[in-house]
C-alpha cells in the first residue's frame, strides 16, 4: 500500500514547487537562527533570498560530519532547547558522537516517513512488526518503532541480540515483518536452522533491513534461506534516521521521501553535482527538519539517483542500493576495495557462509589483505586438495572482481564474531 | 565393506586437537585410528572411532565442522613387502589413492590400512579379486 498518496504520487512539477518553498524556508531559518550556518552562508556569499529555483541549491555550502561534531552537543539547534523532546546520536567510533535533536514536529515527521517505509515494504496496519534494531541513541530502534505505531502495527520492541528469544517471539506472536541489520538477520537464520526452525513455517514474510551496506547476493541468500522478502531501507541520524528512503516490493531502488529530504549525488573529490544514474556520494538537505536541519549534508554513502517512473506508482526519485561508504573504502596497494564487493563474491560461492572478515596488514612496504571465510559442512571436504581448491576458487573470483590478489583463509565456524547490530567487516591493522 | 570415518576441520591453533579429543572422551568414544592432514593454516583430522554416529553428532553440537564418509579398511600382512603387494595391485589397475593411514587391529594385532580412493567400488573389486582381505566393520570393532 502507499501510505501517503498525496506526497508519494505527487506530480514532479508540484513536488518541485513544494521542495522549493520548503528549501527557501529552511535556508532562511538556519541563516536567522544558527550562527554557524549564517557564517557559512556569508562566507559562500549566499543570502537566503538568493534561492530562487531548486537549481540554486548548488550555490549552498556543504555540511559534513565534522561540522556536526564541531558543534557538539547542541550547537546547531534552531529552536530553544526546551522544545527538544528527544535526542539521538551516531555511534562515533572515536571521540565525541554527533548529537541530533527532535522536536514534537520532527518525531511526527519521522513517524510519517517510517510508516511510509514500512508500507512500502509491504507491511499493513494490523501487522505484527518485530523490531530488532537497537533501541537507544541509535536511530534504528525508535525510528522503526514510531513508524510501526503510526502505521497501526503491533510493535515488538526487541532491540538486538538474544536470538533464541527473538525466534520464540516470532513464532509465538506471529510477526509478519522484522526490522534489523541484514547481518543480524543472517545470524537469526543460522540460529533458527540450528533449532530446526524454518521461517517459512512461521508468519514471517518481510524483512526491513538497513543500517549497513549489503549486497544483492546477500539479499538472495537471505530470501533463499528464510523465505522473507528482503527490503532495503536507508537513513542516517544526521538527516532523521531510518525513513530517508526505502524499497518498494519491486526492489528496484529505494524511494526517497523527497518532500522531506532533497537528494543530490556529487563527485566526492570535486563536489560537482552528478547527473541521474551517475554513481557518487549522496548528499541530502532536510526540507522539514525542525530542531536540527542540515544543508547539503555529505553522507559519505555511495549511490546513484534514478528519476524514471517506478511500477509501484510512486513518483519519488529512487536511489540505488548503497554499496559502500567513502570512508569504508579500503585502499589496498593503490586499489579501491569495498567490503560489499567481497561479500558479493562470497555469496556467489555455493555453500559459502555470509559471515566474513577482512584483515589488512602491512608486510614490509606492501599491504596484505586476508579474507577470512568460515568452513561449514557444505564447503568441507575430507581431502586437503578439496579445501585448497575452494580457497583457490574464492581467490580467483576475488581477483577478477577486485583486480587484486588477496589471501583467502579458511576458518572454523563461528570464529567470526556475529554482530547484533552493524557488522564489523574490516580489521585494518596497517596503522598499528 | 566400508568403514565410517569422521573428518573434522581444524584451524592450526593451539589446543584445537585437544578440544576434539575432549569431546570424544566426555562421550566415552574410543579412537581406533587417526590421521591429520595439514597445510600451514588449517588441518583435517580424520578419525575411525567405535561410535561414529555419536561422535559426529557430539562434535557437530560443539560447533565443529564435521563430516562422515566411508573409507576402505584392508588387512596387510605384517611382513616386508606386505604393503607393496597391495599398492602394486592398485597400480596395476591404474587406481589412485587419495590418502591412506595405518593402524593395528584390536585383539588380533594385525596391521591394517585405511584407504580413500576416488574410484572406490572399482578399487574394492580389484583388491578382492587379488585376494586381499577387506575388513568388515565387525573386524575392526
Amino acid at each position: 500500500m502507499i501510505w501517503d498518496e498525496k506526497h508519494e504520487r505527487m506530480s514532479r512539477k508540484d513536488l518541485g514547487a513544494l521542495q522549493l518553498e520548503r528549501l527557501q524556508g529552511v535556508v532562511k531559518k538556519v541563516y536567522d537562527k544558527v550562527p554557524f550556518y549564517r557564517a557559512k552562508l556569508d562566507a559562500a556569499g549566499v543570502k537566503p533570498g538568493d534561492v530562487k529555483t531548486l537549481a540554486d541549491l548548488r550555490k549552498l555550502p556543504f555540511t559534513d560530519k565534522n561540522d556536526l561534531r564541531d558543534n557538539y552537543p547542541l550547537g546547531l539547534l534552531t529552536v530553544p532547547q526546551s522544545e527538544v523532546r528527544e535526542i539521538h546520536g551516531s555511534s562515533g567510533t572515536t571521540g565525541k558522537p554527533i548529537i541530533v535533536a527532535y522536536t514534537n514536529k520532527d518525531i511526527d515527521t519521522w513517524s510519517e516517513v517510517m510508516a511510509r517505509t514500512l508500507a512500502n515494504a509491504g507491511c499493513n496496519p494490523g501487522d505484527v512488526v518485530q523490531n530488532a534494531y537497537g533501541y537507544g541513541l541509535f536511530t534504528g530502534g525508535l525510528g522503526v518503532h514510531y513508524g510501526g505505531l503510526r502505521l497501526g502495527a503491533m510493535v515488538i520492541p526487541m532491540s538486538g541480540g538474544n536470538s533464541k528469544r527473538q525466534i520464540m517471539l516470532i513464532q509465538d506472536l506471529g510477526a509478519r515483518a522484522i526490522g534489523c541489520t541484514p547481518s543480524y538477520f543472517l545470524s537469526l537464520i543460522e540460529t533458527a536452522e540450528e533449532m530446526g526452525i524454518d521461517f517459512r513455517n512461521t508468519n514471517l514474510r518481510i524483512g526491513v533491513f538497513g543500517a549497513e551496506p549489503w549486497s544483492e547476493n546477500m539479499r538472495r541468500e537471505i530470501e533463499k534461506r528464510s523465505g522473507v522478502i528482503a527490503i532495503d531501507i536507508y537513513g542516517l541520524s544526521e538527516i532523521i534516521g531510518p525513513g530517508v528512503s526505502g524499497e518498494c516490493e519491486a526492489q528496484n531502488g529505494l524511494h526517497i521521501n523527497e518532500d522531506h529530504f532533497l537528494p543530490e549525488t556529487i563527485d566526492p573529490d570535486t563536489g560537482e553535482v552528478l547527473e541521474n544514474g551517475e554513481v557518487g556520494e549522496m548528499v541530502f538537505t532536510t526540507l522539514t527538519k525542525d530542531a536540527t536541519p542540515v544543508l547539503r549534508f555529505r553522507t559519505r554513502d555511495i549511490s546513484s539517483i534514478a528519476r524514471d517512473k517506478c511500477g509501484c506508482g510512486r513518483t519519488t526519485a529512487r536511489m540505488s542500493r548503497v554499496t559502500g561508504r567513502t570512508d569504508d573504502m579500503l585502499i589496498i596497494r593503490g586499489v579501491n576495495v569495498f567490503p560489499s564487493q567481497i561479500e558479493s563474491v562470497l555469496m556467489a560461492v555455493e555453500g559459502a557462509e555470509p559471515h566474513y572478515q577482512i584483515v589488512v596488514r602491512r608486510e614490509g612496504a606492501l599491504d596484505d589483505m586476508e579474507v577470512q571465510v568460515e568452513v561449514n559442512e557444505r564447503l568441507f571436504s575430507d581431502e586437503i586438495r578439496g579445501l585448497e581448491a575452494l580457497e583457490g576458487k574464492i581467490g580467483e573470483e576475488l581477483h577478477s572482481v577486485l583486480g587484486l590478489r588477496v589471501r583467502v583463509k579458511l576458518v572454523e565456524p563461528k570464529t567470526i564474531e556475529r554482530s547484533m547490530g552493524k557488522a564489523k567487516r574490516v580489521i585494518d591493522m596497517r596503522g598499528q | 565393506m566400508q568403514v565410517p570415518q569422521i573428518s573434522v576441520f581444524l584451524e592450526n591453533k593451539v589446543g584445537r586437537m585437544a578440544d576434539v579429543t575432549d569431546v570424544l572422551a566426555a562421550n566415552d568414544i574410543n579412537i581406533i585410528a587417526l590421521s591429520v592432514a595439514d597445510t600451514s593454516e588449517f588441518g583435517i583430522l580424520r578419525l575411525i572411532v567405535n561410535k561414529p554416529e555419536l561422535a559426529y553428532e557430539r562434535l557437530k553440537k560443539q560447533g565443529f565442522t564435521v563430516m562422515t564418509n566411508f573409507v576402505v579398511a584392508v588387512e596387510v600382512q605384517d611382513v616386508p613387502g606386505g604393503l607393496s603387494k597391495i599398492l602394486r595391485v592398485l597400480t596395476g589397475a591404474k587406481l589412485n589413492v587419495e590418502y591412506m593411514y595405518a593402524f593395528v587391529e584390536r585383539g588380533t594385532g594385525r596391521a591394517a590400512l585405511i584407504f580413500r580412493f576416488d574410484k572406490e567400488q572399482e578399487a574394492i573389486k580389484v583388491l578382492q579379486s587379488a585376494g586381499v582381505n577387506i575388513l568388515q566393520k565387525v573386524d575392526i570393532f
